[in-house]
């Protein structure tokens, strides 16, 4: 069985962001009805991720979620575009997480904007994103405007995202990038092994 | 537990857990009078600060070493030198000293000279510094932090337990037939603590040398320390210095006392919304409920500091952090009495709690026993 936590970073309520969450959601346990999916919002973590940016920790209801993330087989990342970019809510919370939290994990980009012209946002903005945090995302974005909403585009919508949701059950049945996150002290590093091998004295 | 328990501090010291003060030295506004200490009366306020601490019935003073506004404590030696010379009985230590830009010589001699003054009482806790651009200031490179870390340890060390060094290294000029002057009290030098909230190799450093380590404790929730306390424990066992309960222990602490527990939630709200490290972000309930700070009650600050024990195992020294976010030093004088107020409880319930085996905080006295101990086998260190 699959975990997969869909974070939405959807500032409106109700959200078209959340909507793309559910369509993703339905579309996971499509592909595989065992599935555990869990959507988390940010809205209602605003306060936390904020507090969590000043504080330099998590308070426990972040944290939570923070411990999902990291327990998750994949994720899923959904923010509206908001001038030229994820939203800044959504990168708080990404700033919140350990540099390491990604490392090695299939991630579905997606996003939602006013018009269509916004498609490439997933692309230029979150997909660099993605790769710094040595994260694996999946080819396939799914970008949804308005016009995906209506009875033209929903049966597109759809299938962008059982097109994306099989490209990560594909990464999920490989071997991914064969990194994931380590806990671990490195005890074998240069520095680490210096520390218990002083320097010998010069010979005289 | 009875915070009005009729023995004195001093009755119950030395054995078990040292308690004390430790400030960064920062100047900062007075949130709600909009008035700034001037930088002479800080650093004067300090020396009273010590002062109230031996008063109290505490045992250890620390004080930071910054070199960038808004702090005053760019030479801890000085500063406490004349402390000492002003005291007769608590331990001063730094909270920190940066071992990565001082010349670990300047280290070796200037603490040995404090050392002789003070009789045996001052201890050197070293940490890498507060901020990247201070490297600079001293013509070390920030991006070899913890290499210089290990490096001058390691030569401050030999410094301290060989009389005579030969010395090559990559980040200072060579030394041969080098003597550091003068030599430790008693042939034994201050005892070190290590302190780090983030960076393994300094846990294992404090491990291999069977030194204290120091976790600050404060603005963050325990879970941030127990990693890296752990992790110390483990390898002060690994290099052989005892169990990983017999490691030595230090911890910080925040707290802000009245006698009624609304009184101090009430007075220390505008520190707390202004204060530099976490003012305008949680609120101070939130943040009381995640991290080691206490506003309160004295019996919900004894509550509070117990715990620790719980999360850290039990320990060697606690200090508190009372002089910060702008705070009048008259206040902070009365938070250093209200903690000399509670400290018979804290001397007595940590005592209750603890097990038999758990070492004394070290001092200078029972370091040079040990070492009269050990001198009858090998004094060489691991």
């Amino acid at each position: 069985m699959s975990r997969v936590v869909i974070v939405s970073g959807g500032l409106g309520s109700p959200s078209t962001t959340r909507l793309l969450a559910d369509q993703v959601e339905a579309g996971l346990l499509r592909a595989d009805a065992s599935a555990s999916v869990e959507i988390v919002e940010l809205r209602p973590l605003a306060h936390e991720v904020v507090d969590a940016t000043l504080t330099g920790f998590a308070p426990p209801r972040l944290q939570h979620v923070i411990d999902s993330v990291g327990a998750a087989d994949a994720i899923v990342l959904v923010t509206p575009v908001l001038q030229a970019s994820y939203s800044g809510l959504f990168k708080s919370f990404v700033d919140a997480l350990e540099p390491d939290a990604l490392v090695g994990k299939p991630v579905l980009l997606g996003a939602t904007g006013g018009t269509a012209r916004h498609s490439l946002m997933i692309e230029l903005a979150m997909r660099p994103l993605v790769a710094y945090l040595q994260a694996v995302a999946v080819p396939t974005g799914i970008f949804a405007s308005p016009h995906d909403w209506g009875a033209e585009g929903k049966d597109a919508l759809a299938a962008r995202v059982d097109r994306a949701v099989a490209e990560l059950f594909s990464l999920l049945g490989g071997g991914g990038s064969g990194r994931s996150r380590d806990d671990d002290i490195d005890l074998f590093s240069d520095t680490m092994l210096s520390i218990s091998r002083p320097p010998a004295p010069p010979a005289d | 537990m009875n915070a009005m328990d009729d023995t004195t501090g001093q009755d119950l010291a030395p054995a078990g857990m040292q308690f004390g003060i430790f400030t960064v030295g920062d100047v900062t506004q007075d949130p709600t009078g909009a008035t700034t200490p001037s930088e002479n009366a800080r650093i004067k306020a300090l020396v009273e600060i010590a002062k109230k601490t031996e008063e109290v019935g505490l045992d250890v003073f620390a004080s930071g070493q910054q070199h960038n506004p808004p702090f005053v404590t760019t030479s801890p030696t000085t500063l406490m030198a004349y402390m000492a010379a002003q005291t007769e009985r608590i331990v001063f230590s730094t909270a920190i000293a940066q071992i990565t830009t001082n010349d670990p010589v300047r280290l070796a001699e200037d603490y040995a000279v404090l050392q002789h003054l003070s009789d045996g009482r001052v201890d050197l806790m070293l940490g890498r510094g507060n901020s990247a651009p201070v490297y600079s200031w001293f013509g070390k490179d920030p991006t070899k932090a913890v290499e210089l870390t290990v490096e001058n340890y390691q030569l401050l060390r030999r410094l301290w337990d060989e009389d005579v060094v030969n010395w090559e290294g990559r980040f200072r000029t060579p030394l041969r037939a080098f003597t550091a002057t003068p030599r430790p009290l008693d042939d034994v030098p201050p005892m070190v603590w290590h302190a780090s909230i983030r960076t393994p190799e300094v846990a294992e450093l404090a491990a291999f040398y069977g030194d204290g380590y120091f976790a600050n404790n404060i603005f963050w929730p325990k879970e941030h320390y127990q990693r890296l306390i752990g992790f110390y424990r483990q390898r002060y066992e690994h290099y052989g210095h005892g169990t990983p309960e017999q490691a030595i222990v230090g911890l910080g602490g925040q707290v802000f006392m009245r006698k009624n527990s609304q009184d101090a939630v009430r007075e220390f709200r505008p520190y707390f919304d202004n204060a530099p490290v976490y003012g305008h972000g949680p609120s101070l309930e939130d943040f009381t409920a995640q991290t080691p700070l206490t506003v309160g009650s004295p019996q919900e600050f004894i509550e509070k500091t117990l715990t620790f024990a719980d999360f850290f195992g039990d320990y060697q020294r606690q200090l508190f952090l009372v002089d910060h976010a702008g705070l009048p030093q008259k206040v902070v004088l009365e938070q250093i009495d209200m903690i000399g107020e509670v400290l018979p409880t804290l001397r007595k319930e940590f005592a209750a709690r603890r097990p038999a085996g758990i070492p004394d905080a070290p001092t200078h006295a029972s370091r040079v026993a040990a070492r009269a101990q050990a001198t009858v086998g090998s004094d060489t260190r691991p």
